[in-house]
């Protein structure tokens, strides 16, 4: 048996070096005139181990990580390609703790094989969903994933299976799914593992929704910050369509399904449902009022299923082992599991996906094992630029959309941001206000012209004037945006602000004071 | 006289583009993406040739490319260096990488070296959020920055 060398193509693997491992590994194995077969895996997700290199032994894989391009002679002399012992040695990727830990469902597949083998995908499981779906009733394969209870990971958190419901109840000659992969949202990646690691669980998901609502073709809308993910994208759907998987006739059905992928241009605000669909259809990426709702007048005024990669992901294990299997996982509303991305200053940073209900200490302390600056946690900013920052007081709280938003906060695209002491939240508000100025679509007022409002009224707060009362001001300001603004740009940037505001008072303390107080 | 020439130029190459994408649906930004790609900009005068070809008015097709930060008016430089500037590497210091990169090339953020050698901007997310602080050198992803990565940087783009 030849053996295999697995090094992630994934682009935070690429970022810390895998290329470079991989050349080396190469050279070494010509050097020493050794034939081995290197496969570019996806990534597990453990980036703090990344580049992991994983060999397959005769008694299963054994990872080895982070491995530096100085490390590969080393690694060979260890006799690493029957798994010997070295000082990256790693074991068995499953029993590492990161990953031992978790409940992969979406992500079940995603670091294991080559992400554009169709064969790979089949052999753990891949089509299976889709091979159900193919057989049973649009009707009933909507019903599966309403029961199911997944809702939307995008972050609105909307049930899928009503808006699935909606577009096959509402007649049209044309009927399309949207794949949102506009995933802009600081500390989130999950969107971007999936498409780079697993992309044909994507492509599954959406030829489901295909099949389950009438839709005949499908869009994926990825950030143009995203190449390599485009990339494995374009190739899968054209690997995808040479199967038989897409085409006119999915899977040998009478059903046809087909779709494109589509490159944005920059713009933050096109994560936002209706802004995707007015910058799909080429104009300005400006967000429409609702209703009408996408689902009946969505892209070119057609039903429309507007999903994010995650919620679409998720399906095809929802139709392989049916919705109670999935429902089974999760607390209170929140059912199924949910990958959570760990990131910034953090020791054990990357993707974690479990089940709902985790509390935001345990992920932060235990998983993400405090910060990588070794200084305590003073904040954590659960859900992207547009969620709030939540202090250690507030660790109690459960992973759990509602329990979140109890507490004035979301979870949105499960992104958490850790900071340690170090950080200004007089800073981090004003840059939540300064970002929301910078990718404003210009729509709403409050939005617009409040964000460039509220940069500077905290910047006087900064230089210790009216603090009491510039305050103040920043909390009615908050007010207007929040009611005021069709989307959750405009809407939600006051939760940063606020959160920061409420939580951590002491540095909006006027200058001087804050001086004295050092 | 070679003014007239480039534009006419600069038309003809955007005419081929528009016929070769405008079967798609929704075929706007596709179109600019492959202008860019075709002249590393999208030039002044690519705008009426589109708005000719898919039966848009000029504001409209201005409308569009003004709002997009990726589109260009002007070229770049011969490397472009995005530094990403969100909150996961915010946490990790961004700041001061900014602050360091800027200081060793000379120019700010939206500037371009003198000698044409680099474009810096920044980037809101490169999705590298657990391998911050994060870049983008021509397309190719660089993590973990630290200040010998940052003096590799500087020199690859100077030389």
């Amino acid at each position: 048996m030849i053996p295999r060398i697995y090094i992630p193509c994934d682009s935070g693997a690429i970022a810390l070096g895998a290329d470079k491992v991989a050349k080396a590994i190469e050279a070494e194995l010509k050097e020493r005139g050794v034939e081995a077969k290197i496969v570019r895996n996806g990534s597990r997700g453990a980036y703090f181990l990344e580049p992991m290199v994983e060999v397959a032994t005769e008694t299963g894989r054994v990872a080895y990580g982070p491995v530096k391009p100085s490390d590969v002679k080393s690694l060979f002399d260890s006799g690493f390609l029957k798994g010997g012992h070295h000082k990256r040695w790693l074991g068995a990727p499953d029993r590492i703790p990161f990953f031992a830990k978790q409940t992969r469902l979406t992500f079940a597949r995603c670091g294991i094989n080559d992400p554009l083998s169709l064969d790979a995908y089949k052999s753990l499981g891949g089509l299976r969903g889709l091979q159900n779906a193919v057989a049973m009733a649009p009707a009933d394969v909507v019903s599966q994933v309403t029961e199911s209870g997944l809702r939307g990971r995008g972050g609105a958190g909307f049930p899928t299976g009503i808006k699935w419901k909606t577009v096959l109840d509402t007649a049209g000659a044309q009927k399309y799914i949207v794949c949102n992969a506009d995933e802009g949202d600081s500390a989130t990646f999950a969107d971007r593992m999936i498409m780079e690691g697993d992309p044909f669980v994507l492509i599954e998901g959406m030829a489901i929704a295909g099949l389950a609502t009438g839709a005949t073709k499908g869009f994926v809308y990825i950030r143009s910050e995203y190449p390599h993910a485009v990339a494995t994208m374009n190739r899968a759907v054209a690997i995808a369509r040479q199967a038989g998987v897409l085409g006119v006739n999915v899977l040998g059905s009478p059903n046809a399904f087909d779709m494109e992928i589509r490159v944005g241009a920059g713009a933050y605000v096109c994560g936002e449902e209706t802004s995707l669909l007015n910058s799909l259809e080429g104009k300005r990426g400006v967000v429409r009022a609702k209703p009408p709702l996408p689902a009946i007048q969505g892209l070119f005024g057609k039903p429309t299923v507007i999903n994010n990669v995650i919620s679409l992901a998720s399906v095809p294990i929802i139709m392989d082992k049916g919705a109670a299997y999935y429902k089974d996982f999760g607390m209170g509303r929140s059912r199924g599991t949910i990958p959570i991305q760990i990131a910034g200053n953090v020791k054990n940073g990357g993707l974690f996906e479990t089940a709902f209900g985790l509390t935001l200490g345990e992920i932060v302390d235990e998983i993400g094992g405090g910060t990588a600056s070794g200084r305590p946690v003073k904040a954590v900013q659960v859900g992207g630029p547009l969620g709030a920052y939540f202090p250690r007081a507030l660790f109690d709280t459960p992973f759990d959309y509602e329990e979140f938003a109890k507490r004035d906060g979301l979870i949105g695209h499960a992104g958490i941001t850790v900071f340690d002491d170090t950080a200004d939240m007089l800073k981090q508000a004003r840059f939540a206000m300064e970002f929301c100025a910078i990718e404003s679509c210009g729509k709403c007022t409050p939005c617009r012209i409040g964000s460039t409002r509220g940069v500077e009224v905290l910047d006087k707060v900064a230089a210790g004037i009216e603090a009491e009362k510039n305050l103040a001001l920043v909390t009615d300001l908050c007010n207007t945006m929040k009611f005021g603004s069709l989307c959750a740009l405009g809407g939600f940037t006051p939760y940063p602000v606020m959160s920061s505001i409420t939580h951590f008072p002491e540095d909006f303390k006027p200058a001087p004071a804050r001086v004295a107080a050092e | 006289m070679t003014m007239q020439a480039a534009s006419t130029e600069i038309a003809s190459r955007t005419a081929a583009i528009i016929d070769e994408m405008k079967g798609l649906e929704g075929p706007l930004l596709p179109i600019l993406h492959s202008i860019q790609e075709e002249f590393g900009h999208v030039p002044k005068d690519a705008l009426p040739v589109i708005a000719d070809g898919l039966n848009l008015s000029r504001a409209e097709v201005h409308g569009v490319v003004s709002f997009y930060h990726d589109f260009r008016a002007k070229p770049a430089g011969r490397h472009v260096l995005k530094l990403c500037q969100a909150e996961a590497c915010q946490s990790m210091g961004s700041d001061a990488v900014a602050a360091k990169v800027k200081q060793l090339l000379g120019i700010d953020f939206h500037e371009t070296a003198r000698d044409g050698s680099v474009t810096l901007e920044p980037v809101y997310c490169l999705g590298l959020c657990a391998c911050s602080p994060s870049a983008m050198l021509d397309g190719e992803v660089i993590g973990r920055l630290d200040d010998e990565k940052i003096e590799e940087i500087v020199a690859e783009v100077r030389s």
